[in-house]
């Protein structure tokens, strides 16, 4: 075993240049490999944080024909059954109205929250940019691209014509921007009690909106709730089941990501053998002398196995530093105008230890062949042929 | 004097559709501490000869023992042991490791039998440096040596394990006249001090008479015996 081990560094130091190109060859398909599957991850969870991050993952809808869920304290009570897994719960009262300003009127929807727990959903506190969130009654905070719109400030009041006929008059404290348009565009957010008089919902409210640990169960989790909730005049719906299209897309993503990592790990495993197999056959005079003075086969082959071990493991670690280069420039280059990076990247230990491990494998594996010529390789072929 | 080797009936043949026999029916036996010389033409068998007696060839026929143990039926990993313990080869082409110096070399065989190094091995390890006069260069690798320098390695490699049988193919085939002369002294005080059997295939007329026998093969078959 040990002689097996000094002979394999000795033969890799010997031939430094084959050593040097081998080790090129595993690192950067290691490195490649890591930097598009963390590209790729990333890619991903900024899509899905951009999509549903600020926005109800599992909702609760009423279906009776007042559109009311009117037992909500209860639901909230059977929802939250399923802490932590559902880690956000908030109530809205919604409707749709008409705002009327002086050159046009726009359709907006009032929405009415909690703003302790929306604002765990929706980060209206943190998109406030001017003024502040609505405290006292008929308070109301407007998107940026409905104020630039309809050229609202804080201090304003502004007339909405709410969808019963009525009319009202809130005072503008805050200006928010979500970063969503649509958005920012349309809500015109106030405190619940504000949108359940205004709206007619007397002490009912139109949603419960909640965000989960893990948003890719929020399928199952929705079902679960759905048999739990007690009342009958609501439903559970889940943002996986409205957005099929991107999931879909999410997961072809996946697919080709992975087989491009396969396929260059596949590469790296023809390199790492085709090389190996040379050198075995470069060193066939020096098996054949040691076999004669009578090193066993098995440790005969060991000598490869154990030159692909090395080798795979410093080109892992060569790798794995080149690949975490590649990000760090890819950070540093490919930037917005305000040089935030375009993907944010995701760093993955878990999936850096696994390619890493990855390459260790295929140089064994790689080295399964030569090991094979070596061990076979009879002393006598050598010694006759001089 | 008991015999330390023992051919008996030995045929080899190369070739599966084309058969060419090399050798034919070949008796003969080795006496513990004789220095032996093997003489012949090209082509007429006598390395096939040395190659079966050392286990790195099999016999199409025939039965070989080594120290009463008949090796022809053995197994790759019992013939690498048998070899690793009690023969020594020199070969015309010294075939030295060149990724390794020249002690390393000579402690070769041993690591392969044994990888701890002991303070003993390394003073003998030592000793057959200076036995061989390579004391100067022994940190050098194989290639930073002369031809006569790479040859005495070669000898002091087969020695390491003090193997009881010593077997080499033109030792000094490639070697000047010179050189050669001191080699083959150099051998027969080895035999002489650790009682080896030497096996010696040579071309040199000179040599082959300063030894205790000749063997002359003649197109696979004995031709000549003769013992002094």
């Amino acid at each position: 075993m040990r002689l097996s081990l000094q002979i394999a560094l000795r033969f890799l130091k010997s031939g430094k240049g084959q050593t040097v190109l081998i080790i090129l060859g595993i690192s950067i398909g290691v490195a490649v490999q890591l930097f598009i599957g963390s590209l790729i991850q990333g890619l991903q969870i900024n899509l899905i944080d951009t999509t549903i991050g600020s926005s109800s993952q599992i909702t609760i809808v009423p279906t009776n024909d007042e559109k009311i869920i009117k037992d909500w304290e209860r639901a909230i009570y059977e929802a939250e059954l399923f802490k932590p897994e559902v880690n956000k719960i908030s109530v809205a009262a919604s409707g749709p109205g008409t705002l009327d300003y002086e050159i046009d009127t726009a359709p907006i929807l009032i929405r009415g929250f909690n703003f302790d727990e929306a604002n765990k959903i929706y980060k209206f506190d943190e998109g406030l940019y001017k003024g502040e969130l609505p405290v006292r009654k008929d308070e109301v905070s407007v998107g940026k691209e409905l104020a630039i719109k309809a050229g609202i400030d804080i201090g304003d009041k502004i007339l909405i014509q709410t969808p019963k006929g009525g009319l009202v008059r809130f005072l503008v404290t805050g200006l928010y921007d979500l970063g969503v348009a649509s958005i920012n565009d349309s809500w015109i957010v106030t405190d619940l009690k504000t949108a359940q008089n205004v709206l007619g919902l007397g002490n009912g409210v139109s949603t419960i909106e909640m965000q989960v640990e893990d948003v890719f169960n929020a399928d199952l989790l929705s079902e679960k709730i759905a048999y739990t909730l007690s009342s009958n005049e609501v439903k559970v719906e889940n943002w996986k089941d409205q957005n099929a299209s991107l999931l879909s897309g999410l997961s072809g993503q996946s697919v080709s990501s992975n087989m491009i990592q396969i396929f260059v790990l596949v590469a790296v495993l023809l390199g790492i053998s085709s090389v190996l197999a040379i050198s075995v056959v470069q060193r066939s005079r020096q098996l054949g002398i040691l076999k004669a003075m009578g090193i066993k086969d098995r440790e005969a082959s060991l000598i490869f196995v154990f030159q692909g071990l090395i080798l795979g493991i410093i080109g892992a670690i060569v790798g794995v530093s080149f690949g975490f280069g590649l990000l760090y420039l890819f950070t540093k280059f490919a930037v917005r105008p305000d040089g935030t990076p375009v993907v944010p990247i995701y760093i993955n230990p878990g999936f850096i230890a696994l390619s890493g491990m990855f390459a260790i494998v295929s140089a064994m594996i790689a080295s399964v062949i030569p090991a094979r010529i070596s061990s076979k390789l009879n002393p006598i072929e050598v010694i006759k042929n001089g | 004097m008991a015999s330390i080797i023992r051919l008996e009936h030995i045929d080899k043949v190369y070739g599966e559709k084309i058969k060419t026999q090399v050798l034919f029916d070949i008796n003969l036996s080795f006496e513990e501490g004789s220095f032996n010389a093997i003489i012949g033409q090209s082509g007429s068998g006598k390395s096939t000869l040395l190659n079966i007696v050392g286990t790195l060839d099999k016999p199409t026929d025939g039965e070989v023992y080594i120290k009463g143990k008949r090796t022809d039926i053995m197994n790759s990993e019992q013939l690498a042991e048998l070899r690793n313990r009690t023969m020594g080869f020199i070969f015309q082409f010294h075939y030295l490791l060149p990724e390794f110096t020249a002690k390393e070399n000579i402690l070769m065989p041993h690591r392969i039998k044994n990888f701890k190094i002991t303070k003993e091995v390394d003073e003998w390890a030592d000793e057959l440096l200076e036995l061989t006069g390579l004391t100067k260069v022994k940190n050098n690798l194989a290639t930073d040596m002369s031809g006569g320098q790479q040859q005495r390695t070669a000898i002091a490699r087969a020695l390491i394990n003090r193997p009881a049988i010593i077997l080499a193919d033109e030792p000094t085939g490639n070697l000047d006249s010179d050189t050669s002369e001191i080699i083959y002294t150099l051998l027969r005080d080895i035999n002489k001090k650790y009682n080896t059997t030497f096996i010696t295939i040579t071309h040199d007329q000179r040599i082959a008479e300063k030894t205790d026998r000749i063997i002359e093969i003649k197109d696979g078959r004995i031709s000549l015996d003769a013992i002094r």
